[in-house]
């Protein structure tokens, strides 16, 4: 059959007009384009930027309300002469490691717990999960307060069990600074641990404990060779935000000790705040938040590469 | 004339030659069956037939008019999917006013015309009802009106008889096979189906 | 459930249990008690003999009063929501959007487009506060709730568009083929099919960042300055200290109403919030 027909395609007649734009937006890839322009520029004008500002600012003098000019890396000499920063990088990477460690074992050890059926159930998950909610720093106030050497209330529960006999300064001794902020962000982190973990487990059928346990495996047993396995992705990406959530800490540290007593809490972010913004010294404070860069970065790829090789299996 | 030629139509997706050199004519109001073992590539041509697959090479035409390449919308086709696809959110009438909303057809004509295939098809009675409140044989129901309000040239069925028993199977066929031949517009149906071997 | 005897029960399960949900609770109920005690209980030391920590027998309302009429408190709340409103509404528009996009759309690039936004989620505020305050100064957004509200989405846009791609994916792609067949251009199969189906997810997103906006802090805190213009974080903790004295009581009453409106949203919607917190971890 020869070919009298249009060569071109033609709509049936009959078919509604179309505008151009409507015709454009029918290509899949400039209908992607459309729809990622605003995320793209929200996240490139408020994030991508700022990171190349940051980086710039780092390598530069500058001071609130005076531009810099160019340095080299005489910030980052600085700082890696400034003992207060070495500080701040121990007690960064032990509140981190700590705590992560504590609301993990904590946090699943509440997950077994909740992942057995009693009444009220949902509403004590629901509840569980207020530290979580709660704005941080509101619930840090608390903490504060109950923190108090003079009218602490925790002071007085553990002197009626006959535990202490004189106060114990929680926020004021240097000792102890880094023990009580860690306590809190352990508080505050278990929920979130939990009931993701619940998650987890909630997904692991119950058939394979009770083949595992007609095996004749133990509770342990089963733990380690059932549970935990199966359990190990959704915890190594809980892990993973939890540590770089940790690590660029500010909230917890601002509000009950600023960072003191005598540096004993100074972190990242609270040592960079006080560098850039209360004496405004912008390019030092840059440097010091930049600093956290490199070790995220290995932490994430880490757990990254982790993820991907636990998932493989 | 609603006949539906199919020249040379190739399909690659990377290096997998799903759909090799297939030519095919049909003539109005004709009724087609493609069958074939699974993976041989029916529907990838069904789909190609309808745009929903790109064309590697060939050509489709429709009633003398070239349509590779055009979206669906400017095709005038219809097509009953293998799990019927219902709109899960609405309900059996705006699922079967829903093509012709989007034609802007007017408020009155849709009534009409929804009604009418309704009543063809004996889901009068369900029409305020949601997709999860009908049976498997409702829905199948639903999906072929939805394709028949619109009078469209072209009828796509992709495995649209795995789901239902032998005797609802040759009803449901011969009933849709009917409804075409009382309007005025050309139209033609191929339909696809997984060999019993 | 723990099998065995009863003792066993208990020492396995209920008493860890309570003790778990009387630690993580306490602080509130600590919260709650300060509010309402008056201020000569309040600032009794813990070893003087008349300390009743646990309850008071003269409840007043008078710190949650001088909160709500001689600070800002009320501004402050006004502030929050507004910003958390406008903030959670951009990042549940563009969230929405590119979900859909990267999830249903097939484009050059998209894996790595994922992948970064990914990447931007695990970008902390307290890496790039500093330059961050320099560029909104210089577009000078400073010290205005615009401030937050465009740069809050940063963090809540790649949340909600991961939560939206876990969710579009078990939207099957026959309703939009269905649909572009029926006589629909891509736009409308989104807008008409894809996204009503799609509500449940997107109001987990939306009170996920609803959350996750209020509890926002060093953003507010650098951004802001004008006592009139602070969010309830940063009003609570500044503005209620006057040197080195701390009004216990106000700050217990602030603490607990700014604490209010999230509990509500939260208590109204708890089984997508956690629907959310867990899809997005295993997502």
């Amino acid at each position: 059959m020869t070919f009298t027909t249009l060569a071109t395609p033609t709509a049936y007649a009959g078919s509604p007009r179309r505008g151009p734009v409507t015709r454009l937006l029918e290509d899949e890839r400039w209908l992607a384009l459309v729809l990622l322009l605003p995320t793209i520029a929200l996240l490139g004008l408020f994030i991508a930027y700022p990171f190349f500002k940051g980086v710039e600012l780092s390598v530069t003098d500058a001071k609130v309300g005076v531009p810099g000019k160019f340095v080299g890396l005489q910030n980052f000499e600085q700082i890696w002469n400034d003992g207060i920063f070495h500080v701040a990088v121990w007690n960064t990477c032990v509140y981190t490691a700590i705590t992560t460690v504590l609301k993990l074992a904590l946090g699943l050890w509440l997950a077994l717990l909740l992942n057995n059926n009693f009444k009220g159930k949902a509403f004590t998950r629901a509840f569980i999960l207020l530290p979580f909610i709660i704005p941080t720093v509101l619930s840090t106030l608390a903490w504060k307060w109950m923190f108090d050497p003079t009218f602490s209330v925790i002071n007085w529960m553990l002197y009626q069990l006959g535990i202490i006999h004189s106060r114990i300064n929680w926020l004021g001794d240097p000792n102890l600074a880094l023990v009580s902020v860690i306590i809190v962000n352990v508080w505050r982190g278990v929920p979130f641990y939990a009931i993701s973990l619940l998650a987890g487990l909630q997904t692991i059928s119950p058939e394979l404990h009770e083949a595992a346990a007609i095996d004749g495996a133990r509770a342990w047993q089963r733990f380690r060779h059932v549970t935990w396995p199966l359990l190990l992705p959704v915890t190594l990406v809980i892990v993973l935000f939890s540590v770089i959530q940790t690590f660029a800490d500010f909230q917890l540290v601002y509000v009950l000790t600023g960072g003191g007593p005598a540096n004993a809490t100074q972190l990242f972010a609270t040592y960079a705040y006080q560098i850039g913004i209360g004496t405004g010294l912008l390019s030092q404070g840059a440097t010091i938040s930049l600093a956290v860069f490199p070790v995220l970065l290995l932490v994430v790829i880490v757990q990254l590469l982790y993820i991907r090789r636990v998932e493989t299996h | 004339m609603a006949q539906v030629i199919i020249r040379s139509l190739n399909k690659r997706f990377d290096e997998v030659h799903a759909v090799k050199d297939v030519n095919l004519d049909i003539r109005d109001k004709e009724f087609v069956v493609l069958v074939g073992p699974s993976g041989c590539g029916k529907t990838t041509t069904l789909r190609m037939v309808a745009g929903l697959e790109s064309i590697t090479s060939g050509r489709i035409l429709i009633d003398d008019r070239v349509i590779n390449n055009l979206p669906p919308m400017d095709r005038d086709i219809a097509m009953v999917f293998q799990n019927y696809a219902l709109y899960p959110h609405m309900s059996v009438y705006d699922n079967m006013a829903f093509g012709l909303r989007m034609r802007k057809f007017d408020r009155d004509d849709i009534a009409r015309r929804v009604q009418e295939a309704a009543e063809i098809l004996g889901i009068h009675e369900l029409l305020r009802r949601k997709p999860r409140q009908l049976s498997g044989g409702q829905r199948q129901r639903v999906a072929l009106g939805r394709a028949i309000v619109r009078h469209p040239q072209v009828f796509l069925f992709d495995e649209p008889l795995s789901n239902l028993d032998a005797n609802c199977a040759s009803r449901c066929a011969w009933s849709s096979k009917n409804s075409t031949t009382g309007s005025a517009r050309p139209q033609s149906m191929s339909r696809t189906t997984r060999s019993r071997r | 459930m723990i099998e065995g005897a009863s003792w066993r029960r208990w020492v396995f399960f209920y008493i860890p249990l309570t003790a778990f949900i009387v630690a993580l609770l306490f602080p509130f109920y600590w919260m709650l008690v300060t509010t309402v005690r008056p201020d000569g209980e309040l600032y009794r030391p813990w070893n003087a003999p008349n300390y009743t920590p646990f309850w008071t027998m003269h409840p007043t309302l008078e710190h949650i009063k001088d909160l709500l009429t001689e600070t800002l408190f009320g501004t402050w709340m006004f502030n929050t929501m507004v910003i958390s409103i406008a903030a959670t509404a951009i990042s549940l528009f563009c969230g929405l959007l590119a979900g859909y996009a990267l999830s249903r759309l097939k484009f050059p690039f998209a894996g790595s487009l994922g992948t970064m936004i990914f990447i931007t989620y695990l970008v902390p505020q307290t890496l790039l506060f500093i330059p961050l305050a320099d560029i909104i100064r210089n577009f000078r957004l400073g010290d205005s709730p615009w401030a937050l509200i465009l740069t809050y989405p940063t963090f809540l846009i790649p949340f909600c568009t991961w939560l939206m791609m876990g969710y579009f994916k078990s939207i099957p792609k026959e309703l939009e083929e269905c649909a572009r067949i029926d006589g629909a251009t891509r736009w409308r199969a989104m807008v008409y099919i894809i996204f009503p189906i799609a509500v449940p997810g997107i109001l987990s997103a939306g009170i996920f960042a609803f959350t996750l906006s209020w509890n926002e802090f060093i953003y507010a805190l650098v951004f802001l300055s004008s006592p009139d213009q602070k969010t309830v974080p940063v009003g609570v903790t500044s503005e209620l200290v006057r040197g080195d004295v701390f009004y216990w009581g106000e700050l217990m009453a602030g603490a607990l109403l700014g604490s209010i409106p999230v509990a509500f949203v939260y208590s109204f919607f708890v089984e997508h919030y956690v629907a959310s917190l867990t899809g997005s971890v295993k997502g």
